[in-house]
Protein backbone atom coordinates (compact mmCIF):
# COMPACT_ATOMS: atom_id res chain seq x y z
CA UNK A 1 0.00 0.00 0.00
CA UNK A 2 1.25 3.54 -1.20
CA UNK A 3 0.42 5.31 1.99
CA UNK A 4 2.58 3.11 4.26
CA UNK A 5 6.58 4.29 4.31
CA UNK A 6 8.46 1.85 5.93
CA UNK A 7 11.54 3.03 7.38
CA UNK A 8 14.59 1.56 6.33
CA UNK A 9 16.84 -0.84 8.51
CA UNK A 10 19.80 1.55 8.43
CA UNK A 11 17.56 4.53 9.99
CA UNK A 12 16.54 2.05 12.81
CA UNK A 13 20.33 1.54 13.47
CA UNK A 14 21.54 4.87 13.65
CA UNK A 15 18.64 5.89 15.67
CA UNK A 16 19.63 2.74 17.95
CA UNK A 17 23.49 4.31 18.27
CA UNK A 18 22.84 7.43 18.75
CA UNK A 19 20.35 6.64 21.59
CA UNK A 20 22.97 4.57 23.12
CA UNK A 21 25.65 7.49 22.38
CA UNK A 22 23.38 9.89 24.04
CA UNK A 23 23.00 7.25 27.50
CA UNK A 24 26.67 6.99 27.79
CA UNK A 25 27.01 10.98 27.50
CA UNK A 26 24.27 10.85 30.07
CA UNK A 27 26.32 9.09 32.72
CA UNK A 28 29.05 10.78 31.74
CA UNK A 29 28.59 14.03 32.40
CA UNK A 30 26.54 13.41 35.23
CA UNK A 31 28.67 11.14 37.06
CA UNK A 32 31.88 13.20 36.26
CA UNK A 33 31.87 16.15 35.27
CA UNK A 34 30.62 18.42 38.12
CA UNK A 35 28.42 21.26 36.81
CA UNK A 36 26.15 22.09 40.11
CA UNK A 37 22.96 22.46 39.35
CA UNK A 38 23.54 22.51 35.78
CA UNK A 39 23.89 18.93 35.83
CA UNK A 40 20.45 17.98 35.94
CA UNK A 41 19.24 20.91 33.50
CA UNK A 42 22.13 18.84 31.13
CA UNK A 43 20.63 15.40 31.54
CA UNK A 44 17.13 16.62 31.64
CA UNK A 45 18.14 18.37 27.74
CA UNK A 46 20.02 15.08 26.87
CA UNK A 47 16.76 13.01 27.78
CA UNK A 48 14.55 15.69 25.90
CA UNK A 49 16.75 15.14 22.37
CA UNK A 50 16.62 11.10 23.51
CA UNK A 51 12.39 11.34 23.55
CA UNK A 52 12.36 13.03 20.54
CA UNK A 53 14.49 10.81 18.64
CA UNK A 54 12.18 7.91 19.80
CA UNK A 55 8.93 9.98 19.04
CA UNK A 56 9.95 10.89 15.49
CA UNK A 57 11.53 7.90 14.11
CA UNK A 58 10.46 4.22 16.14
CA UNK A 59 7.20 5.82 16.45
CA UNK A 60 7.05 7.40 13.25
CA UNK A 61 5.77 10.73 14.76
CA UNK A 62 8.18 12.27 11.56
CA UNK A 63 5.71 12.16 9.00
CA UNK A 64 2.51 10.72 10.12
CA UNK A 65 -0.95 12.47 10.61
CA UNK A 66 -0.59 15.79 12.31
CA UNK A 67 -3.67 14.83 14.32
CA UNK A 68 -1.46 12.00 16.22
CA UNK A 69 1.53 15.05 16.83
CA UNK A 70 -0.98 17.38 18.19
CA UNK A 71 -2.20 14.58 20.57
CA UNK A 72 0.94 13.30 22.05
CA UNK A 73 2.39 17.59 21.99
CA UNK A 74 -0.68 18.41 23.95
CA UNK A 75 -0.28 15.78 26.50
CA UNK A 76 2.94 17.54 27.26
CA UNK A 77 1.47 20.71 27.83
CA UNK A 78 -1.03 19.67 30.15
CA UNK A 79 1.94 18.29 32.28
CA UNK A 80 3.72 21.69 32.00
CA UNK A 81 0.54 23.64 32.93
CA UNK A 82 0.21 21.56 36.11
CA UNK A 83 3.99 21.41 36.67
CA UNK A 84 4.07 25.45 36.45
CA UNK A 85 0.65 25.97 38.84
CA UNK A 86 2.16 23.33 41.64
CA UNK A 87 5.52 24.86 41.46
CA UNK A 88 4.77 28.54 41.18
CA UNK A 89 2.66 27.77 44.48
CA UNK A 90 5.10 26.23 46.53
CA UNK A 91 8.45 27.99 45.57
CA UNK A 92 6.89 31.69 45.68
CA UNK A 93 4.05 31.59 48.05
CA UNK B 1 -22.84 -5.43 3.45
CA UNK B 2 -22.05 -8.39 5.65
CA UNK B 3 -21.79 -9.11 9.95
CA UNK B 4 -19.23 -11.84 8.96
CA UNK B 5 -15.64 -11.98 10.68
CA UNK B 6 -13.52 -9.87 7.30
CA UNK B 7 -10.22 -11.48 7.08
CA UNK B 8 -8.35 -7.55 7.82
CA UNK B 9 -5.22 -9.12 5.34
CA UNK B 10 -7.40 -8.42 2.53
CA UNK B 11 -10.29 -6.94 3.14
CA UNK B 12 -11.38 -3.77 5.82
CA UNK B 13 -14.14 -3.66 8.14
CA UNK B 14 -17.19 -2.44 6.75
CA UNK B 15 -17.30 0.81 8.59
CA UNK B 16 -14.31 2.35 7.16
CA UNK B 17 -13.91 3.75 4.08
CA UNK B 18 -10.53 1.32 3.49
CA UNK B 19 -7.68 0.08 5.24
CA UNK B 20 -6.32 2.83 5.85
CA UNK B 21 -9.00 4.50 7.04
CA UNK B 22 -9.36 1.39 9.57
CA UNK B 23 -5.49 1.79 10.47
CA UNK B 24 -5.25 5.39 10.74
CA UNK B 25 -8.15 5.14 13.38
CA UNK B 26 -7.20 2.19 15.37
CA UNK B 27 -3.63 4.05 15.35
CA UNK B 28 -4.73 6.96 16.61
CA UNK B 29 -6.45 5.98 19.26
CA UNK B 30 -3.47 4.05 20.23
CA UNK B 31 -2.15 7.82 20.34
CA UNK B 32 -4.46 9.32 22.82
CA UNK B 33 -4.12 6.32 24.65
CA UNK B 34 -0.16 7.01 24.96
CA UNK B 35 -1.36 10.60 25.70
CA UNK B 36 -3.15 9.23 29.04
CA UNK B 37 -0.15 7.49 30.46
CA UNK B 38 2.07 10.28 29.55
CA UNK B 39 0.17 12.79 31.65
CA UNK B 40 -0.49 9.76 34.38
CA UNK B 41 3.70 9.85 34.45
CA UNK B 42 3.88 13.54 33.97
CA UNK B 43 2.15 14.03 37.43
CA UNK B 44 4.40 11.50 39.06
CA UNK B 45 7.64 13.85 37.39
CA UNK B 46 6.03 16.65 39.16
CA UNK B 47 5.82 15.49 42.78
CA UNK B 48 9.59 14.31 41.90
CA UNK B 49 10.66 17.73 41.40
CA UNK B 50 8.08 19.25 43.83
CA UNK B 51 9.77 17.19 46.39
CA UNK B 52 13.58 17.38 45.13
CA UNK B 53 13.03 21.16 45.29
CA UNK B 54 11.96 21.39 48.97
CA UNK B 55 14.08 18.30 50.44
CA UNK B 56 17.34 18.83 48.13
CA UNK B 57 19.28 16.90 50.64
CA UNK B 58 17.39 13.38 50.69
CA UNK B 59 17.49 13.34 47.22
CA UNK B 60 20.76 13.54 47.01
CA UNK B 61 21.41 11.08 49.79
CA UNK B 62 18.59 8.97 48.12
CA UNK B 63 20.39 8.79 44.56
CA UNK B 64 23.65 8.31 45.96
CA UNK B 65 22.14 4.83 47.39
CA UNK B 66 20.94 3.27 44.40
CA UNK B 67 23.34 1.58 41.88
CA UNK B 68 23.68 3.53 38.86
CA UNK B 69 25.54 0.55 36.84
CA UNK B 70 22.82 -1.52 37.36
CA UNK B 71 20.71 1.17 35.88
CA UNK B 72 22.36 1.83 32.83
CA UNK B 73 22.75 -1.11 31.76
CA UNK B 74 18.47 -1.30 32.34
CA UNK B 75 18.78 1.59 30.27
CA UNK B 76 20.62 -0.14 27.39
CA UNK B 77 18.84 -3.46 27.70
CA UNK B 78 15.33 -1.01 27.27
CA UNK B 79 16.98 1.02 24.17
CA UNK B 80 18.35 -2.58 22.44
CA UNK B 81 14.32 -3.85 23.10
CA UNK B 82 12.50 -0.79 21.27
CA UNK B 83 15.39 -1.37 18.54
CA UNK B 84 13.93 -4.88 17.97
CA UNK B 85 10.55 -3.61 18.47
CA UNK B 86 10.32 -0.81 15.67
CA UNK B 87 12.39 -3.61 13.48
CA UNK B 88 8.85 -5.93 14.61
CA UNK B 89 6.97 -3.16 13.52
CA UNK B 90 9.11 -2.80 9.71
CA UNK B 91 9.46 -6.38 8.94
CA UNK B 92 5.41 -6.81 9.86
CA UNK B 93 4.80 -4.01 7.47
CA UNK B 94 6.48 -5.96 4.70
CA UNK B 95 4.78 -8.63 5.12
CA UNK B 96 7.42 -10.70 6.74
CA UNK B 97 5.72 -12.27 9.99
CA UNK B 98 8.21 -14.91 10.74
CA UNK B 99 11.12 -12.55 10.80
CA UNK B 100 8.57 -10.01 12.65
CA UNK B 101 7.97 -13.45 15.24
CA UNK B 102 11.74 -13.66 16.09
CA UNK B 103 11.92 -10.50 17.36
CA UNK B 104 9.19 -9.53 18.92
CA UNK B 105 10.43 -13.08 21.10
CA UNK B 106 13.84 -10.83 21.18
CA UNK B 107 12.32 -7.78 22.66
CA UNK B 108 10.10 -10.24 24.81
CA UNK B 109 13.62 -11.36 26.18
CA UNK B 110 15.17 -8.10 26.80
CA UNK B 111 11.94 -7.37 28.81
CA UNK B 112 12.16 -10.32 31.25
CA UNK B 113 15.96 -8.94 31.70
CA UNK B 114 15.11 -6.09 32.67
CA UNK B 115 12.86 -6.99 35.22
CA UNK B 116 15.44 -9.69 36.38
CA UNK B 117 17.89 -6.78 36.62
CA UNK B 118 15.15 -4.80 38.45
CA UNK B 119 14.19 -7.63 40.61
CA UNK B 120 18.21 -7.73 42.04
CA UNK B 121 17.95 -3.66 42.84
CA UNK B 122 14.64 -4.38 44.46
CA UNK B 123 15.94 -6.79 46.59
CA UNK B 124 19.16 -5.31 47.32
CA UNK B 125 17.41 -2.08 48.79
CA UNK B 126 14.58 -4.31 51.05
CA UNK B 127 17.15 -6.71 52.39
CA UNK B 128 19.18 -3.03 53.63
CA UNK B 129 15.91 -2.07 55.14
CA UNK B 130 15.15 0.85 52.52
CA UNK B 131 11.51 -0.23 51.91
CA UNK B 132 9.59 2.21 53.05
CA UNK B 133 7.33 0.31 55.16
CA UNK B 134 7.34 -0.14 59.27
CA UNK B 135 10.79 -1.49 58.65
CA UNK B 136 12.42 1.75 57.11
CA UNK B 137 11.84 3.17 60.65
CA UNK B 138 14.87 1.28 61.90
CA UNK B 139 17.31 2.82 58.62
CA UNK B 140 19.88 5.09 59.82
CA UNK B 141 19.17 7.62 57.28
CA UNK B 142 21.54 11.13 57.20
CA UNK B 143 18.58 12.88 56.08
CA UNK B 144 15.09 13.46 57.49
CA UNK B 145 12.93 12.77 53.91
CA UNK B 146 15.07 9.83 52.98
CA UNK B 147 11.92 7.83 53.21
CA UNK B 148 9.91 10.01 51.04
CA UNK B 149 12.82 9.48 48.25
CA UNK B 150 12.30 5.73 48.39
CA UNK B 151 8.27 6.30 48.49
CA UNK B 152 8.69 8.26 44.98
CA UNK B 153 11.81 5.49 43.87
CA UNK B 154 9.23 2.79 44.91
CA UNK B 155 5.92 4.10 43.31
CA UNK B 156 7.81 5.31 39.90
CA UNK B 157 10.12 2.55 39.26
CA UNK B 158 7.27 0.40 40.36
CA UNK B 159 4.48 1.37 37.93
CA UNK B 160 7.02 1.76 35.24
CA UNK B 161 7.74 -2.27 36.14
CA UNK B 162 3.60 -3.36 35.49
CA UNK B 163 4.25 -1.15 32.48
CA UNK B 164 6.93 -3.73 31.57
CA UNK B 165 4.69 -6.82 32.66
CA UNK B 166 1.95 -5.60 30.86
CA UNK B 167 4.05 -4.74 27.73
CA UNK B 168 5.23 -8.55 27.74
CA UNK B 169 1.44 -10.06 28.05
CA UNK B 170 0.53 -7.94 24.89
CA UNK B 171 3.90 -9.53 23.04
CA UNK B 172 2.57 -12.97 24.10
CA UNK B 173 -0.16 -12.03 21.74
CA UNK B 174 1.35 -10.75 19.12
CA UNK B 175 3.27 -14.05 18.98
CA UNK B 176 0.37 -15.76 18.80
CA UNK B 177 -0.85 -13.83 16.10
CA UNK B 178 2.66 -13.22 14.25
CA UNK B 179 2.96 -17.41 14.42
CA UNK B 180 -0.86 -17.59 12.65
CA UNK B 181 0.34 -15.35 9.67
CA UNK B 182 -2.43 -13.16 10.65
CA UNK B 183 -0.81 -10.06 9.89
CA UNK B 184 -0.37 -8.38 5.96
CA UNK B 185 1.51 -5.40 4.24
CA UNK B 186 -2.40 -3.99 4.59
CA UNK B 187 -2.95 -4.86 8.17
CA UNK B 188 -0.12 -4.41 11.22
CA UNK B 189 -2.05 -1.98 13.47
CA UNK B 190 -2.06 -4.37 16.27
CA UNK B 191 2.12 -4.88 15.72
CA UNK B 192 2.39 -1.16 15.51
CA UNK B 193 0.22 -0.16 18.58
CA UNK B 194 1.98 -2.75 20.71
CA UNK B 195 5.09 -0.90 19.43
CA UNK B 196 3.98 2.49 20.23
CA UNK B 197 3.28 1.40 23.93
CA UNK B 198 6.80 0.02 24.25
CA UNK B 199 8.10 2.57 23.06
CA UNK B 200 6.73 5.49 25.51
CA UNK B 201 7.54 2.72 28.34
CA UNK B 202 11.11 3.19 27.08
CA UNK B 203 10.26 6.84 26.74
CA UNK B 204 9.30 7.28 30.38
CA UNK B 205 12.24 5.29 31.64
CA UNK B 206 14.78 7.42 29.75
CA UNK B 207 13.57 10.39 31.78
CA UNK B 208 13.77 7.95 34.97
CA UNK B 209 17.08 6.71 34.67
CA UNK B 210 18.77 9.81 35.17
CA UNK B 211 16.65 11.65 37.77
CA UNK B 212 16.42 8.71 39.93
CA UNK B 213 19.88 7.19 39.11
CA UNK B 214 22.39 9.87 38.06
CA UNK B 215 21.43 13.54 39.60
Amino acid sequence: MSDHHVMPFKTNLIIFLSLIFLTVLTVYTAKFVDLGTGNIILAMFIATIKISLVLAYFMHLKGDDNMNKVIIFSSFCFIALLAGICYSDLFFR
Amino acid sequence: MSTDKVDRRVDHSFHFESSIHEHESGKQGVWLFMATEVMMFGALFTAYFMYRGKYFESWVEGGALLDWKMGAINTVVLLFSSFTMALAVRETQLGNNKKALKLVVVTTICAFAFLVIKYFEYSGKIHHGLFPSEAMWNYDAQTSNLRLFMVVYFIMTGLHGIHILIGIVLMFWLMKRLKNEEFSKDYYTAVEGVGLYWHIVDLIWIYLFPLMYLI
